[in-house]
C-alpha cells in the first residue's frame, strides 16, 4: 500500500492524461445527448401524432433501446459496426446516442402532452398549421417542460460515457486504469476515488447550469419542479 | 373541578405573537363555541390544548392531570382528547372501518375483535354503518367528516375538540355533520367547537368564547352574547358574520 | 437459419448459467439495496440533524458517480485497505450501495407525498412517532413507491451487466466468452439482447400487474 504523498504525487503528474481523459468524456456525452435529442424528439412526435406504422415503430424502437442493456447495445453495434468498416467512436455515438433518444423520446412525449389540447384548437383557430403550431405553440412550453428531466438525462448520459471503456475508447475512466496500470494498482483506490471525484463535479456543475438555464426560462404558472427524484 | 382548565397560554410563530394569554375552563358535558375573526389564533388555540402545537408559557389542565407538564404521558393523555380537523386527516390507506379502529388497536391495545365491534357501533352512531369497507376517497366530504367523528368518538375520550369542522365542506353537506355534533351535545359530550356556525353556537352552546387578536374578548352564555354583548367588538363581529351568513 | 439454432443451443447452457447470476445479482441487490435505501429514506427525513446531512451526503456521492467506477473502488481499491472481495460478492455490495442510494430518494418521494395532516392526526390519537411511521407512513409509501420500484428493478437488470467488468460470469459475460470463442459476435450479442429484454419485459408486466392488485382508491401514484 501506497503513502499518501506519494498517491498525490502520482495524481499531479498524471493530471494532463486525466484531463485528456475528461475532455473526450465531455465531448462524448455532448455527442451522445445531441444524438439522443434528435432522434429522441422525432420518436416522441411519432408517438403523440403519428399514427399506423410510424407510431408501432417508435415505440419499438424505444422498448428495445430501453430494455437491453447499453453495455450489450455497445457490443452489439461494436461488433456489428466495425466489421462493415464504421469507426468505433461511430458506433458508441449510435448505441448510446440512440439509447439516450429512446430515454428522451419519453421525456419529450410528457412534455408534448402536457400542453393542453385547447391550445392546439386555438392556434387552429387562429388560422396557424399544424407545423406552426408546433413550431410557436408547442415546443416554446414543451421545452421548458422537459428541462428537468433533461438535466436528469444529462446525468445519466455523462455517467454512462463510462461504458465506452469496455470497447477501449480512451476516455476519463480509461484513462484512470491506465495509471492503475502503471503503478502496479499501488494506488488503485486512491486513482479511482479522484475518477469518481471528477464525475461527482461534472455531473453537478452541469445540473447547476441546467437549473439556472430552467429558472431563466420560466414562466409563471409554469414552474418546473426543481428537483427530480428519478433515477439519474 | 372543571373537567378542562387552560391557563394563561402564549404561543408565538416568528414574530406573532399569536396567543398573549388566554384562559378558560371547561366544566364536564358543556359545549363551548368558539368565535372570531380568521386567523386570531382560535386553531392554535385547540392545537396548543393537547400540544400538537407546544405553547411557549401557560398550562394545560385535563381533569386535574397538567398536560404541559415536561413530564406528563402526551400520548396517554392525546388518547383521551379526541381531535376532529377541518379537512378530516382521514388515513388514505385505510377503509372508513380501519381508520376508526386504528387507534384503539395501536394505542389502546383493544383485542381485534373487540376494537372491530367497538368500530361498528360509531360508525353506526355517525350513520355510516353501510360505509365501513369504503375508502377516504370513495366518500363524500361529509361522510369524511363523519368518520373522522367517529374515530375520536371511538377512543372514548373525555372531551373532543373541534376545528372548523364545516369549513371545508359544500354547504349542502354541512348540515349533516352539525347534527352529529348536535346529538353529542345532548348526550352530554364535553366539547370545544371553533366555529362560524352561528346557528349552531347559539342553539347547542352552553358558553360562547369570543376571540380576536390572540386573547378573548368577551365571553358568556349565547343568549347574553348574541342580544346585549358587552363589548362593541363582539357586536361589530356578530353583526358582520349574520351579514355574511344571513343568519342569527 | 438452422445453423444458428444449431449454435444458439449448443451454447444456451453457458447462456442460461449466466442468465441465473444475473437475476441472483439482480435479486440480492434490490432487496439488500430496499432494506438500506428504506432506512437512508427515514432517516433522511425524519432523524436528527447530522444523521440527516450525512444520508444526504452518501446519496449525492453515489448519484453523482458512474456504476463502473463504484464497482472498481470495490473491487480494485478496497484490497488496498485490507477488503478484498470475491468478483460476485463485490458486485453484490457495488450494486446494492448504487442502488440504496436510488431507491432512498423514491421512498423520500413518497414519504413526502404522505399527507402531513394525517401524521397529526395519528399523534392527536396518541400513536407515539414510531407507531405514526409503521401504521400510517409505511403502508402507504410502499404502495406509492411500487411504480418506481419496478423501474428500479428493471434498470438493475440491466446494470448488473457491468459486473462483467469485474469478472463476474453473468449473462453479459458469457456471451462475451462465447463470442471470443466462437467469433460469431453480432448472432451471440443478439441472443442476449433478446434474453435480456424478455427478462424486462416480463418483470414490467408482473409489477404492473402487482401494482393494480394492491390498490387503494385515492392513494395516488406520484410522478410515472
Amino acid at each position: 500500500m501506497g503513502g499518501k504523498i506519494e498517491a498525490l504525487e502520482v495524481l499531479w503528474s498524471a493530471l494532463p492524461r486525466l484531463l485528456a481523459g475528461v475532455r473526450v468524456t465531455v465531448e462524448l456525452t455532448a455527442l451522445f445527448l445531441g444524438v439522443g435529442l434528435v432522434s429522441g424528439f422525432l420518436v416522441a412526435v411519432a408517438q403523440v401524432y403519428g399514427r399506423g406504422p410510424l407510431r408501432w415503430g417508435a415505440t419499438v424502437f424505444e422498448q428495445v433501446f430501453r430494455g437491453v442493456p447499453a453495455l450489450v447495445l455497445l457490443f452489439l453495434l461494436y461488433f456489428g459496426l466495425t466489421e462493415v468498416g464504421i469507426s468505433r467512436l461511430a458506433a458508441a455515438v449510435l448505441a448510446l446516442g440512440l439509447r439516450s433518444g429512446a430515454y428522451q423520446s419519453q421525456i419529450f412525449r410528457g412534455a408534448l402532452l402536457a400542453v393542453p389540447t385547447g391550445q392546439l384548437l386555438a392556434a387552429r383557430a387562429l388560422g396557424m398549421t399544424g407545423l406552426q403550431t408546433i413550431r410557436h405553440v408547442v415546443l416554446p412550453q414543451a421545452v421548458r417542460l422537459a428541462l428537468p428531466g433533461w438535466s436528469n438525462e444529462y446525468a445519466i448520459v455523462l455517467k454512462d460515457t463510462s461504458y465506452v471503456f469496455a470497447i477501449g475508447l480512451v476516455e476519463l475512466m480509461r484513462e484512470g486504469t491506465y495509471i492503475v496500470a502503471r503503478t502496479f494498482g499501488r494506488y488503485s483506490l486512491e486513482v479511482y476515488l479522484f475518477v469518481a471525484l471528477v464525475y461527482l463535479v461534472l455531473v453537478y456543475g452541469g445540473n447547476l447550469a441546467l437549473s439556472l438555464l430552467a429558472r431563466r426560462l420560466a414562466i409563471p404558472g409554469q414552474e418546473a419542479r426543481a428537483e427530480s427524484l428519478e433515477r439519474m | 373541578m372543571a373537567l378542562l382548565e387552560v391557563k394563561d397560554i402564549h404561543k408565538r410563530y416568528g414574530t406573532e405573537q399569536v396567543l398573549k394569554g388566554v384562559s378558560f375552563q371547561v366544566e364536564r358535558g358543556q359545549t363551548v363555541v368558539v368565535i372570531g375573526p380568521s386567523g386570531t389564533g382560535k386553531s392554535t388555540l385547540l392545537r396548543c390544548i393537547n400540544r400538537l402545537t407546544e405553547p411557549d408559557r401557560g398550562q394545560v389542565w385535563l381533569d386535574g392531570v397538567e398536560v404541559t407538564s415536561p413530564r406528563a404521558d402526551i400520548n396517554r393523555i392525546r388518547a383521551q382528547i379526541g381531535f376532529v380537523f377541518q379537512d378530516f386527516n382521514l388515513f388514505t390507506h385505510l377503509t372508513a372501518l380501519d381508520n376508526v379502529r386504528l387507534g384503539l388497536v395501536r394505542v389502546k391495545r383493544l383485542p381485534r375483535e373487540q376494537a372491530t365491534r367497538r368500530a361498528r357501533e360509531e360508525l353506526a352512531r355517525v350513520g355510516l354503518a353501510d360505509k365501513e369497507k369504503a375508502y377516504p376517497a370513495q366518500l363524500s366530504g361529509g361522510q369524511q367528516q363523519r368518520v373522522s367523528i367517529a374515530r375520536a368518538l371511538a377512543m372514548d375520550p373525555k372531551l373532543i375538540l373541534f376545528d372548523e369542522p364545516t369549513s371545508a365542506l359544500d354547504p349542502e353537506l354541512i348540515g349533516e355533520v352539525l347534527q352529529v355534533m348536535v346529538e353529542l351535545a345532548r348526550e352530554g359530550m364535553t366539547m370545544v367547537v371553533v366555529t362560524h356556525e352561528m346557528g349552531f353556537a347559539r342553539s347547542v352552546a352552553d358558553e360562547i368564547i369570543f376571540m380576536e387578536g390572540g386573547v378573548i374578548v368577551e365571553h358568556g352564555p349565547p343568549e347574553r352574547l348574541f342580544t346585549s354583548p358587552q363589548v362593541p367588538r363582539t357586536a361589530e363581529f356578530l353583526n358582520k358574520i349574520s351579514e355574511l351568513y344571513g343568519e342569527t | 437459419m438452422s445453423d444458428f439454432l444449431n449454435f444458439v443451443a449448443e451454447h444456451l447452457p453457458l447462456l442460461l448459467s449466466g442468465l441465473g447470476a444475473t437475476v441472483t445479482l439482480t435479486v440480492v441487490a434490490i432487496w439488500l439495496g430496499f432494506g438500506l435505501g428504506l432506512s437512508l429514506a427515514l432517516v433522511r427525513t425524519y432523524a436528527i440533524a447530522p444523521l440527516r446531512a450525512l444520508a444526504r451526503t452518501y446519496i449525492a456521492l453515489v448519484r453523482g458517480t458512474p456504476l463502473i467506477t463504484q464497482l472498481f473502488v470495490v473491487y480494485h481499491g478496497l484490497p488496498q485497505l485490507g477488503i478484498t472481495f470475491t468478483p460476485f460478492t463485490a458486485a453484490i455490495v457495488g450494486l446494492t450501495l448504487n442502488s440504496a442510494a436510488y431507491q432512498a430518494e423514491y421512498f423520500r418521494g413518497a414519504i413526502l407525498a404522505v399527507r402531513r395532516g394525517q401524521l397529526m392526526a395519528a399523534r392527536a390519537l396518541g400513536m407515539t412517532k414510531l407507531q405514526t411511521i409503521r401504521h400510517v407512513v409505511l403502508p402507504q409509501i410502499i404502495r406509492l413507491v411500487i411504480p418506481s420500484w419496478a423501474n428500479e428493478l428493471v434498470y438493475l437488470i440491466k446494470y448488473s451487466s457491468l459486473a462483467s467488468l469485474i469478472q463476474v460470469r453473468e449473462l453479459t459475460f458469457q456471451a462475451r466468452h462465447i463470442a471470443s470463442e466462437t467469433y460469431r459476435t453480432m448472432e451471440i450479442f443478439l441472443v442476449a439482447a433478446a434474453i435480456y429484454l424478455s427478462l424486462v419485459l416480463v418483470v414490467s408486466y408482473v409489477l404492473r400487474r402487482v401494482e393494480l392488485w394492491v390498490r387503494i382508491p385515492g392513494l395516488g401514484a406520484p410522478g410515472r
